[in-house]
């Protein structure tokens, strides 16, 4: 009841709107009551699970946490350790490199694929749609034993298919570049099924006459894609590469299964440097420290993106 | 040619055949992967590979089935999957409900608190949160997994998005009715919702289903795993048994198989752009 009241109270920042939407507040409390209660479990989840862990992480980035005991206070000193630590470069180094290559191989591949299962030009697109889809159904752990079973470098199919070529058969896992290569491949495969899912339901929204109409004008395939769907698909495009972007900067599980991060730690992604020197070392200051980087990594990502987005919206 | 080509007539060869390639080229990794795990133990490695099993055989699934527990790694992935999905529809519905049919101030500055979220994954804090989940009593039980996994920020939108659609007479109807808050939520709105939170339990239960950052913080007693934990564990060992993690991963995927099959309408044709752009 108290918390109605204080909640009740506290809105209505201008005296002035109409009088009637005052009215119907006064006459009906639970107006302000019900979504303060629709919304009490989400804020409870957020509190607890998000905003306390970046609270609490912060805090024990500037200790020496292990875990156990209380945490010590040590200033700045995870972040000096952090920043002379060639390892943590390392993996920044390969999670950017990742997400440069990873994000367009997903945008051009997923994109790509739409466009053919939306033409009335090809055929076989029911079944095409739902044999792209499968991925989507396997877990990343298991995505990664699919594809380290493809590609093993002593046992694998693709060095055996090499190899009956007469070619040379190639370091999949421990030449760290093809390693990662394979990583992109795999990453790719996975995630397609959910984007092109997005991309054709945006494409399906383009209405039909303005292509034809540029048809009809003489514009070419490739100008219709360029200058009318390409435009056309922006909020959805906008939207898939930030959201892979995202997802490519905490890869993990699906590296796990796939190389561990391999070979040696050449491949290891920030994440699992997290994982690493939190769980395995149990340094959790230190891995706290390494967190709040990433974090300031993502916010500059997304703003940067974000802001890129609205500038093309003014032109 | 001088007549214009049927615009958007006729069957073109050279995309279907392009079409045809992409999608072998998909289908490919499964198909070696399902054939491998049927293949046995020695002829998995020996030369020259052939793509179909010399001699078919189960071997590698009854092993799987007998050294690992399967049943259990089952039903606890199945626990987990399940509650979660459920109190996720039904949190991501409310939380949505408010942010489409309710104004104030307050609201909208959750509504970006959630949007933030989806900006940042909570697996980069892992640490904090590991320590928080602790704190709270929950290391080592399934709730671990389970309650930090409830909120997300794609749920939420996919409802705020659809019950802004619902026309806010019908809102206003009921309360001239004097029909309460609470009862308009849960007795009029959520029913009319059913095809989004169908739509939200099958990718939550997706989610859940292959979840494996959490449970492999949280848990820690083998009896509790989740199979892609388990999975996991045979994938870590040094010397991989590839027989058993074949035939034990083509096990994992059969729930989902399932789901797909049954509620294939619904996720081909869900338009999660629209829960998702804004």
């Amino acid at each position: 009841m108290a918390q109605e009241t204080t909640v009740a109270a506290a809105p209505t920042p201008a005296p002035t709107p109409a009088a009637q939407r005052r009215r119907r507040r006064l006459r009906r409390p639970g107006q302000t009551a019900a979504p303060v209660l629709f919304i009490s479990v989400a804020v409870v989840l957020f509190v607890v699970f998000f905003l306390g862990p970046g609270a609490l992480g912060l805090y024990y980035s500037f200790t020496d946490y292990t875990g156990v005991g209380d945490p010590e206070f040590t200033g700045l000193s995870n972040y000096e350790r952090l920043f002379g630590d060639e390892q943590f470069y390392s993996s920044i180094g390969r999670t950017v490199l990742y997400t440069v290559l990873a994000v367009p191989a997903h945008y051009v591949v997923a994109l790509g694929i739409s466009l053919l299962l939306v033409s009335a030009a090809t055929r076989f697109r029911t079944a095409a749609r739902v044999l792209f889809f499968l991925p989507w159904l396997i877990s990343p752990i298991v995505t990664g034993v699919i594809w380290r079973w493809m590609f093993g470098e002593n046992f694998g199919l693709v060095n055996y298919v090499i190899t009956v070529l007469n070619l040379p058969r190639q370091q999949w896992e421990t030449n760290g570049d093809l390693a990662l290569a394979v990583v992109i491949l795999a990453s790719t495969w996975s995630g397609t099924a959910f984007t092109m899912l997005l991309f054709i339901a945006a494409l399906r929204n383009i209405p039909k006459s303005y292509l034809e109409a540029a048809q009809v004008d003489g514009a070419s395939a490739a100008q219709r894609f360029f200058r009318i769907t390409l435009p056309l698909l922006r909020p959805t495009s906008f939207m898939v590469i930030l959201l892979g972007t995202l997802g490519a900067m905490k890869e993990f599980a699906m590296v796990q299964a796939l190389n561990g991060g391999g070979p040696g730690t050449e491949n290891m992604f920030i994440v699992q440097y997290i994982y690493q020197t939190g769980f395995e070392r149990a340094q959790i200051g230190y891995a706290s420290a390494v967190s709040m980087v990433l974090m300031v990594i993502l916010i500059v990502i997304a703003v940067v993106q974000m802001r890129f987005d609205r500038r093309e919206d003014l032109s | 040619m001088t007549t214009p080509r049927p615009a958007f007539r006729g069957v073109n060869p050279g995309l279907t055949l392009l079409l045809v390639v992409i999608a072998a080229l998909f289908a490919f990794p499964m198909l070696w992967f399902l054939l491998s795990s049927f293949k046995p133990g020695s002829e998995l490695f020996s030369l020259p590979l052939s793509l179909f099993p010399e001699t078919w055989t189960t071997s590698g699934y009854v092993t799987a089935w007998t050294r690992f527990d399967f049943w259990r790694y089952f039903a606890n992935t199945g626990i987990v999957a399940l509650v979660t999905t459920a109190l996720t529809v039904l949190v991501s519905a409310m939380t949505g409900y408010a942010f489409a049919k309710y104004k104030a101030w307050w609201l909208q500055a959750f509504f970006i608190c959630i949007l933030v979220t989806t900006m940042l994954p909570t697996e980069v804090i892992m640490p904090s949160t590991f320590a928080v989940i602790r704190d709270l009593g929950l290391y080592n039980t399934l709730a671990g997994i389970i309650v930090p996994s409830i909120l997300t920020a794609t749920g939420v939108f996919m409802f705020r998005q659809y019950f802004r659609t619902v026309p806010d007479e019908l809102l206003e109807a009921a309360r001239i009715d004097g029909v309460g808050e609470i009862r308009v939520f849960f007795q009029i709105m959520l029913p009319i919702a059913k095809p989004i939170a169908i739509v939200l339990g099958i990718f939550s239960f997706q989610w859940r289903w292959n979840d494996y950052i959490w449970p492999l913080i949280v848990l820690n007693d083998p009896n509790k795993y989740t199979l892609q934990i388990a999975l996991r564990s045979i994938v870590g060992a040094d010397n991989i048994d590839w027989s058993v993690l074949l035939s034990a991963s083509v096990i994992s995927l059969v729930p989902m198989v399932i789901l797909f099959v049954v509620f294939q309408r619904q996720i081909m044709s869900a338009d999660i752009n629209s829960g998702l752009k804004d």
